[in-house]
């Protein structure tokens, strides 16, 4: 028999960057996976596992199958949350196998003219653009604060949008006032230690300005003069997730060259699925003969927050917090980074401070970056999950290091009329550095 | 247009020409049906099979598109590949009855799957038809902690269930090495093992009662509370009929109280002989440990890179040594355990201080065998079985196997039962080399067999072996076996091409097994 194996060609996929197939090999269709997948867990259809997955990647690798409607279900009903590498004992890179093939269908295959121009605006119009988020961000401040927003939902006018959008409009948090922009350079407190860049990001900056308020206090403490860049643009994560990865490589590009200027011992970041595609530019531009070499060295120099304070034995904070708080893993910390330990160590250290261990620390809270929006019904299961464990911790507070975990479990948390709050954990140490 | 009965079309040469599969159907000269045909010549259109199951399933428990099928093609066994027409998944037994009451009207082939991570295609469609996926009837029904049994569906996850009953203090005993996906139906029906079996037996030994669909949709109900039933035992038929027996729906499971004390040893050698004196001498003193495991060099590379263990690269062998039981005098045990150790020139004895350190030990082990894919980018696991004292004779011959074919052959063992897990490097896109692993994998198997051992310790004939059964059994033998296969399953609807030997095939591969059986 001719087996699949004995081609080699990448049949159904063309030329730029297709998954790689040695390491589609890699998977030895153990099964050891399964039951740690979400979308597995929930449904229990092999396609939707990441051995199924795979096998559907290579199948198309193979010729068998082509790039079609159904293909492409699967592997966007795949929250990329890599839960998959982490049990895996052959070492399959599961992200990087998916984010290529994704890669593939959003250049072969054509979607519904709505959801395109939706796609093209989002990922190739706007996130590479700080400028453009920025007056979106100011848009919509004054959408939500006029009572527009209000007079629009009671309007049913948003019944006329595709479902995404309004799904989009739906989980929208009130955006909290812009930190406007931030300094180029602080410096350290006391001794200067280190020299660190911080990447601003691109929802962080107008969403979530008090992290990156408690970013800078934290890391100035702990004797690092910050550099934030002014020229640098979002990192890239929803691109790659999303498969416009050609966008992405320029965005990455511009980063390397910024923080190359910027001369700095470490790269920090505080939002745990943007560190993960940091740390992998050197895959991304893995073929770029210009910039294969840069993108490893600055990858490398990349540091999770947690990670870094951990690693140079952080300053114990003194003032107390008398909260129960419990510590949710973002994907691309545990599963992208293997990074578990050091945000409860961090947690741990601050005086009066209970942390207790949540159920299922470990599983997708549903975000995913724009999963949430692209497939409500799967994310609220999964967030229905989180929650219920969630609950069972009766924590004050929730502490995770992703921006778009929190806005997920924030919202879990609204609707289950609890009153916790969900913070970052650097925003609890900062507190307690008073 | 000429349609005959019984024989199968290959599915290789019908594909793209349409949706449907031609299997049922052969063709002289060159016209082709259209229509698919059951065996015996009744009918019944793919569309329709898809209409009647959902009727019973609901809609959203049948998949039929090409995509979602053709990853059921295989199981954790990839040489032999077939895709089913229609998948279906149960939840409840009447649903499984009404299920199999279709198929066997219709005469649609039809088979169980669990987790689809058996290693002898135990879940292959050989056929086609449909395959009934009992990963949707998962729930517990019962736990008696007083009489130690649970009664659990099929679809129930093994490790799920020992964390079930872990905060009481009590676990499911049998964990091969996928027990973090496999399921409880399909390790009752390979009769698997794990390294605990060396003290507390196979799968069977762990299973009091089942509740059987059988191929005609009658549901039976074998075994129960009693240690010792009465009639014969039909629990044991079933346990490890590799799903061509019946499907169950139900399993009464023995539980046990965790061990007051475990202590795990992982020793250090420079040589496999030495491992493997040790083993004998451990089993010499009439030392029964929960578990004896030994992996090879090339294993511990690959293991260390998966887990980052701490295993040095350069050893020879590791043996993972567990005592479990009761803390009185288990010091002195694990005391002895290290003079064997010294006594064949162990290098390093490290013992686990902390269930974590123990669980790290347990985790490359476990791993290992898909830790191996990090050597290559396809290997063929070999599950063979010798008298333990056989031991470095046979590896030693295993070694000149993987010599004479130029093939890396690292090895994974249950030491204390003398289950051998010779896994063959190759690459499956490089043709010359797969025939060569098979080769290699016969001839390992064949040099088992010759020092008086058997061909398959747990992972089940399936696809894989049928055609290695006359090694071991007599035509004699295999008839009686036949007869009683057809008591359960007299149409070879169920899970059909299995276990026996086959004289022809529909792969290359199969041929190959044909010419050298
Ligand atoms: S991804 Fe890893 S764990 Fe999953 S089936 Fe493949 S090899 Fe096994
Ligand atoms: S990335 Fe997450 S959702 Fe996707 S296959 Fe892996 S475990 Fe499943």
């Amino acid at each position: 028999m001719e087996t699949a194996e004995s081609k080699v060609l990448n049949l159904g996929f063309d030329n730029i960057d297709p998954p790689n197939y040695d390491r589609i090999l890699g998977c030895i269709h153990c099964g050891l996976c399964l039951q740690k997948c979400p979308t597995y867990r929930e449904l229990g259809v092999e396609a939707d596992s990441p051995r199924g997955r795979i096998y559907l990647i290579k199948s198309v690798a193979d010729g068998i199958l082509s790039i079609n409607e159904k293909f492409v279900d699967h592997m966007y009903l795949c929250l990329d949350c890599r839960a998959c590498e982490t049990a895996c004992p052959s070492g399959v890179h599961f992200g990087e196998i998916m984010e290529a093939a994704r890669g593939q269908i959003e250049r072969n295959w054509k979607r519904p003219f709505l959801t395109r121009l939706i796609r093209d605006t989002v990922f190739k119009g706007i996130f590479p653009y700080p400028k453009r988020i920025k007056l979106l961000a100011s848009l919509l401040r004054f959408y939500q604060r006029s009572g527009l927003q209000s007079f629009v939902r009671r309007s049913g006018l948003l019944k006329i949008l595709p479902g995404d959008l309004e799904q989009m409009e739906q989980m929208l948090p009130p955006l909290p006032a812009s930190a406007g922009n931030l300094p180029e350079v602080v410096p350290a407190k006391g001794e200067k230690k280190y020299r660190v860049g911080l990447i601003s990001g691109c929802v962080m900056n107008e969403m979530f300005p008090f992290i990156h308020q408690a970013t800078l206090k934290v890391l100035t403490e702990n004797g690092c003069e910050v550099v934030i860049p002014k020229y640098q643009n979002c990192c890239g994560a929803l691109n790659i997730h999303g498969g416009v990865r050609e966008v992405a490589k320029k965005m990455a590009r511009n980063n390397i060259d910024v923080f190359e200027r910027a001369r700095v011992d470490f790269i920090i970041i505080n939002a745990a699925g943007c560190g993960s595609t940091l740390k992998e530019y050197g895959i991304l531009l893995e073929h770029d003969p210009n910039y294969a070499e840069k993108a490893k060295t600055f990858s490398r120099k990349v540091r999770d927050i947690s990670e870094f304070l951990v690693k140079i034995s952080f300053k114990k904070p003194t003032q107390e917090i008398r909260k129960r708080v419990t510590y949710d893993d973002p994907c691309h910390l545990i599963h992208g980074q293997k990074i578990s330990k050091q945000p409860r160590i961090i947690l741990e250290s601050i005086p009066g401070l209970e942390l207790v261990e949540l159920k299922e620390a470990d599983w997708c809270c549903g975000s995913a970056g724009i999963y949430n929006i692209t497939h409500p019904e799967m994310s609220m299961k999964l967030l229905e999950r989180k929650m219920a464990c969630i609950k069972a911790t009766q924590a004050d507070i929730i502490a995770t290091g992703n921006p778009g975990c929190i806005l997920q479990i924030r919202m879990g948390v609204q609707k289950h009329g609890m009153s916790a709050e969900v913070l970052h954990p650097v925003e609890l140490l900062a507190q307690a550095y008073e | 247009m000429i349609v005959e009965e019984g024989d199968y079309f290959p599915k290789k040469a019908t594909e793209g020409l349409t949706g449907i599969h031609f299997k049922y159907i052969v063709v002289k000269g060159l016209r082709l049906s259209r229509e698919p045909k059951t065996k015996q010549g009744v009918f019944m259109d793919k569309k329709k099979w898809v209409t009647e199951l959902a009727k019973i399933v609901g809609v959203g428990n049948v998949l039929s598109a090409r995509e979602d099928l053709i990853v059921y093609e295989c199981d954790g066994h990839t040489i032999d590949k077939a895709p089913p027409d229609v998948v279906v998944f149960p939840t409840s037994t009447q649903q499984v009855v009404d299920i199999v009451k279709f198929a066997h009207r219709e005469k649609i082939p039809f088979i169980g799957r669990g987790a689809g991570t058996g290693l002898s295609g135990g879940a292959l469609p050989l056929q086609g038809g449909i395959i009934i996926e009992f990963c949707k009837m998962n729930r517990i029904l019962e736990i008696d902690y007083e009489n130690k049994r649970a009664v659990v569906e099929p679809g129930v996850v093994n490790l799920h269930l020992s964390e079930a009953l872990s905060e009481q203090g009590y676990y499911y005993v049998p964990d091969p090495s996928s027990q973090a996906s496999c399921t409880i139906g399909g390790n009752i029906a390979e009769n698997s093992g794990g390294p605990h079996t060396l003290k507390y037996g196979v799968t069977t030994n762990h299973v009091l009662g089942l509740e059987v669909v059988l191929p005609d949709g009658e549901v039976i109900q074998v075994g129960g509370k009693m240690e010792d039933p009465l009639g014969y035992d039909l629990t044991g038929i079933l346990v490890g009929s590799e799903g061509t027996f019946g499907l169950v729906t139900k399993a009464m499971v023995r539980i046990m109280r965790k061990p007051e004390a475990v202590k795990t040893l992982l020793g250090i050698f420079d040589t496999v002989d030495d491992a493997s004196s040790t083993v004998s001498g451990i089993i010499a003193r009439g030392i029964i440990p929960g578990a004896l495991e030994m992996m090879d060099n090339l294993v511990i590379q690959a293991v260390e890179a998966a887990t980052q263990i701490g295993y040095p690269l350069d050893a020879g062998a590791v043996l993972i040594i567990e005592l479990d039981g009761f803390k009185e005098g288990m010091e002195e045990l694990a005391d002895q355990i290290i003079q064997v150790c010294k006594e064949n020139r162990v290098r390093e004895v490290r013992v686990a201080r902390s269930e974590e350190e123990r669980a790290i030990i347990w985790k490359g082990r476990k791993g290992a065998f898909s830790a191996i894919g990090r050597l290559s980018p396809t290997y063929y696991t070999q599950d063979g079985v010798i008298p333990r004292t056989r031991l470095p004779e046979v590896l030693r011959k295993i070694a000149e196997i993987s010599q004479k074919y130029g093939l890396r052959i690292p090895n994974v063992f249950h030491a204390g039962d003398g289950n051998l897990h010779p896994l063959i490097l190759f690459d499956l896109r490089d043709k010359k080399q797969v025939e060569k692993a098979l080769e290699a994998g016969r001839e390992i198997l064949k040099v088992c067999v010759d020092v008086g051992g058997s061909i398959t310790g747990e992972h089940g004939i399936g696809i894989e072996k049928n055609n290695y059964m006359p090694w071991i059994f007599t035509p004699e033998d295999l008839e009686a076996m036949r007869r009683v296969k057809a008591v359960f399953n007299p149409d070879n609807l169920l899970n059909p091409g299995k276990v026996f030997p086959t004289s022809k095939g529909c792969s290359a591969e199969a041929k190959f097994y044909g010419k050298v059986a």
